[in-house]
């Protein structure tokens, strides 16, 4: 056992009496507009007469039933069931007897509720085990007072407390009044992993049934009584700022109530590192459904003005920052001539060891590719939207939406109301994939329901999500390998750089593994927005750098994993530098098992195997992929896949995130691209916008996980960088043509 | 503005909008049936597949004054209790990601098994090639189809 002090998330044992006074309370729905989301599954339960709520994350009802509050923004990862298996594993109840429900944003009690970064599960795996723990000794305390016996000597297990000596039982729900009432105990013991039952035991999505039946669980699902429906009119181009508008034609339409502008920040406001926002400025229209706003914004005349250059100062994860944002309106054909040029001239140095260039010098072989990616559009399936209700000096917002704490000082500043007036619902969000970290949106809603004075559900339409930014950026790499007259590797050189961001990490993989190694960046400022996009930077660095190993190893003469293995046993047993992120061990561990699951080494008739692998976010991934021509187009007909996140805790749902990174990095690698003209993106919709749909998706996907007891990293991100490499190196001995410049698709067809 | 009297899920409902709306809205805003998703508007995306007639459609297409006395099943209408074949074959296989998409994936599968009860890997890849899944589910919802062709032929 693990004892440990339940000093964490203290905050989380304040009770919330409001909650705690029993009967059928089944959330946290602060508008009772929508259906409590597991009412129709709930009455099939038999509901108990009152519930004790031990600390915020859950209550028990006096029939042993338990209602779990899950902290974190769902938007697909299912955490909404992986974190209350947290929760349930230590409580030791059993699953069945669970009720998921979302909290609401609640930072005093909930901590930090933050979807990104594939950090969930890694951050809340204590303090959530422990409130399930503490909660299972308050049970245990009430049990040994009711029977005047010795705490020790009780025990509890799948929701029943016993005492054997005295042949006493009874389930939670009868200890939980008195449970409820104790203290919370100092310390806790968590269990060893080999006493798990239901952690590492696949649960199925508690929020299925809501799915495939189509419930109210979505924030575009938001109703309300009195509702308005808003839209908005961003500029055209990036690069452009509203100058005026003429309402009155719009305003005319019927069902049409409003045309305001808005606008989102306050002079002077210091923006954080999620405010990202290329439109601030801006016109909304409100009337009374879809459709109405829908047609009355094509009536509406505005005019827009460029923008001046501007510096800005950006508070966010790394400390302050100044970006310069200039004027002008860029095209793609632009980006590329800057990449060009950029790519040419020496980088900013960001790490050298040994002595790189005499290497280079010496060199007998020289290999120099370079690899590109265009910028992409995050398009969740939702679109933005948000619901807000400003009424006098309070604020309510139910918002998909993946970083709650962090827009609630914007939305503070922006309408004039304290931070502490702002209360926020967490409904499922339609994906999200780091676009909705960016909640401008939310700002807007708000802003809108202050001006017409109403609950107003603001709807971006797919061609307003698809133009208003935030996108991945525009990236590019240049490696150098320098040969002996042996063959051996002596040195390794990368250059990267993007518009607006390099996307380097100069301590990652294969750094560490080689006596010479330079790592340089560069950048190029641009008035269009970019953001997180599943494993920022990682998803593109990860196939370059793994198609570059891939054709470093043929030029070598080796086998594509043995090299991999040789290079990571150099940084194993003897490291260079210092700064290494990764461990080598684990990463080598996880391509041995890919090695293993995918019969690496067979060679099957018409079928080109490409194979690469990739840490991030604290997790390694390692892909083969499996191809075929059929009539001279490529057909990924199976991909393995190897993890190893530590401790899986539900493996069916990790297995189905594993399954969707390859798929989506399947699709981007082969079609995804968004492309500029004078600043307009030159795709707007899914008829312009090319989605993998699925026959193009592989016919098979097996993943498997390392086992092993460390506590949890990453999984949504890490599966899906390597599989662009994957499928590139797959390409190769498929075509016998290496593919340098995603999207790969368009690539061919432009080759013939 | 026109009154519309529409057969969906089973029951007549009345409505009274611009003949030129959508089904897709008519069903979210003006009838609470918000499980028909927006995704694109432009029947790309298969989020708003309903069924009209018994045939899957794109509900952000079609016109509330083009369905007349047709009749239409939404997600919510596709069974009592989450028990057809179909859904039931989804959470038996645990599809959803986000599970937006998901709906219209499902009344397109539904609608191929009404037709083609036994459809062989291409036919479903063909038949749910107009359905956008952007969280990646495509080995997962074939597999789903299939279970859900065995379950209902065995």
């Amino acid at each position: 056992m693990t004892l440990i002090k339940t000093k964490i998330g203290r905050r989380a044992f304040i009770k919330n009496t409001s909650l705690a006074s029993g009967g059928l309370v089944l959330g946290f729905n602060i508008f009772n507009a929508c259906k409590p989301e597991k009412a129709e599954e709930m009455a099939t339960v038999e509901m108990p007469k009152e519930w004790f709520e031990i600390n915020a994350y859950l209550k028990i009802g006096d029939n042993g039933l338990v209602t779990i509050y899950t902290p974190n923004p769902e938007f697909g990862q299912n955490i909404r069931t992986s974190m209350p298996m947290l929760i349930a594993e230590e409580l030791d109840v059993d699953w069945k007897n669970v009720i998921v429900a979302q909290a609401p944003y609640h930072p005093e009690k909930y901590g930090f509720q933050f979807t990104g970064g594939s950090q969930g599960i890694r951050r809340r795996w204590e303090p959530l085990r422990m409130a399930g723990a503490t909660a299972r000794e308050m049970l245990r305390e009430a049990a040994a007072q009711s029977w005047q016996v010795a705490l020790e000597e009780i025990t509890a297990k799948g929701g029943l407390l016993q005492h054997e000596a005295s042949k006493q039982s009874a389930g939670y729900g009868e200890m939980a009044s008195i449970a409820s009432q104790l203290p919370i105990p100092e310390e806790v013991k968590l269990k060893e992993v080999k006493d798990f039952t239901i952690i590492g035991e696949s649960r199925k999505n508690v929020d299925a049934k809501g799915i495939v039946t189509g419930q109210s669980m979505f924030g575009s699902d938001y109703q309300k009584e009195g509702m308005l429906i808003a839209m908005i009119e961003h500029p055209p181009a990036f690069g452009m700022t509203l100058e005026s508008v003429d309402g009155t034609a719009a305003k005319a339409m019927p069902g049409i109530k409003d045309v305001v502008r808005i606008k989102s920040f306050k002079d002077g406001f210091e923006k954080g590192g999620f405010d990202t926002n290329a439109f601030p400025e801006l016109v909304a229209i409100v009337g009374n459904s879809t459709w109405e706003v829908m047609q009355a914004k094509k009536q509406l005349k505005v005019e827009w003005k460029p923008i001046t250059a501007y510096t800005e100062t950006i508070n966010g994860f790394r400390g302050k920052e100044t970006i310069n944002i200039p004027a002008g309106f860029e095209s793609t054909d632009w980006h590329m001539a800057k990449i060009e040029e950029l790519a040419a001239k020496e980088g900013k140095l960001v790490r050298k060891d040994g002595n790189p260039e005499a290497a280079f010098k010496k060199a007998t072989k020289i290999i120099e590719r370079s690899y590109s990616a265009p910028y992409l559009a995050h398009n969740s399936m939702e679109p933005l939207n948000a619901f807000a209700h400003v009424v006098g000096n309070k604020v309510k917002i139910a918002a998909p939406i993946q970083i709650p704490s962090l827009i609630v000082p914007t939305i503070a500043a922006s309408l004039g109301i304290p931070a502490e007036n702002i209360e926020m619902e967490i409904p499922r969000m339609g994906g999200g994939f780091g676009r909705k970290a960016y909640a401008h949106y939310v700002v807007e809603a708000a802003l809108i329901s202050q001006k017409v004075q109403a609950p107003v559900k603001l709807i971006y339409t797919r061609e307003d999500d698809m133009t208003n930014g935030i996108y991945r950026p525009t990236y590019h790499a240049t490696y150098r390998a320098a040969l002996d007259e042996n063959n051996n590797l002596t040195a390794l050189h990368v250059k990267a750089g993007g518009i607006p961001e390099s996307p380097l990490f100069a301590d990652r993989f294969p750094a560490g593994a080689i006596a010479n190694y330079m790592a340089e960046e560069w950048a190029v400022d641009s008035n269009i927005t970019i953001g997180a996009f599943r494993a920022p930077r990682s998803n593109f660095m990860a196939g370059a750098e793994q198609a570059f190993l891939d054709e470093l190893a043929e030029t070598m003469g080796k086998d594509p994993i043995e090299f991999r293995l040789e290079l990571l046993k150099q940084a194993k047993e003897d490291p260079v530098g210092e700064r290494n992120d990764y461990d080598a061990e684990r990463y080598a561990g996880v391509l041995e098992l890919l090695r293993e699951k995918a019969v690496w080494g067979t060679k099957k008739a018409n079928v080109h195997r490409g194979v690469s692998a990739y840490f991030c976010h604290n997790s390694y991934a390692a892909h083969v992929l499996d191809m075929t021509m059929e009539n001279g187009t490529p057909v990924v007909q199976n991909v393995c896949c190897a993890i190893d996140c530590g401790i899986v805790v539900n493996p069916d749902a990790a297995k189905n995130m594993a399954e969707g990174a390859i798929i989506d990095g399947i699709g981007n690698a082969l079609y995804g691209e968004l492309t500029f003209k004078d600043g307009v993106p030159q795709k707007k919709n899914f008829d312009q916008y090319q989605m993998i749909r699925m026959a193009d998706a592989p016919k098979g996907i097996d993943v498997h996980f390392v086992q092993n007891e460390i506590a949890p990293t990453g999984m949504g991100e890490p599966p899906f960088p390597p599989i662009f490499g994957a499928l590139a190196n797959a390409l190769y001995n498929a075509t016998g043509k290496r593919h340098y410049e995603q999207p790969f698709a368009v690539e061919r067809r432009i080759v013939g | 503005m026109a009154t519309f009297k529409l057969n969906i899920n089973g029951e007549t409902k009345e409505v009274d909008v611009d003949p030129n709306t959508p089904m897709l809205w008519v069903l979210r805003d003006h009838l609470n049936l918000v499980g028909t998703k927006y995704g694109c508007g432009i029947a790309q995306c298969g989020s708003c597949a309903i069924h009209l007639g018994g045939i899957a459609v794109r509900a952000c297409v079609l016109t509330v004054s083009a369905v007349g006395n047709q009749e239409i099943t939404t997600i919510e209408g596709l069974s009592e209790n989450a028990d057809h074949p179909v859904q039931k074959a989804w959470l038996e296989v645990d599809v959803p990601q986000c599970g937006y998409c998901q709906p219209g994936q499902i009344m397109t599968a539904a609608a191929l098994l009404d037709n083609n009860p036994n459809p062989s890997d291409s036919e479903i890849e063909m038949a749910m090639n107009g359905n956008i899944c952007r969280c990646g589910t495509y080995t997962r919802i074939k597999k789903a189809v299939q279970l859900a062709a065995e379950s209902t032929n065995s």
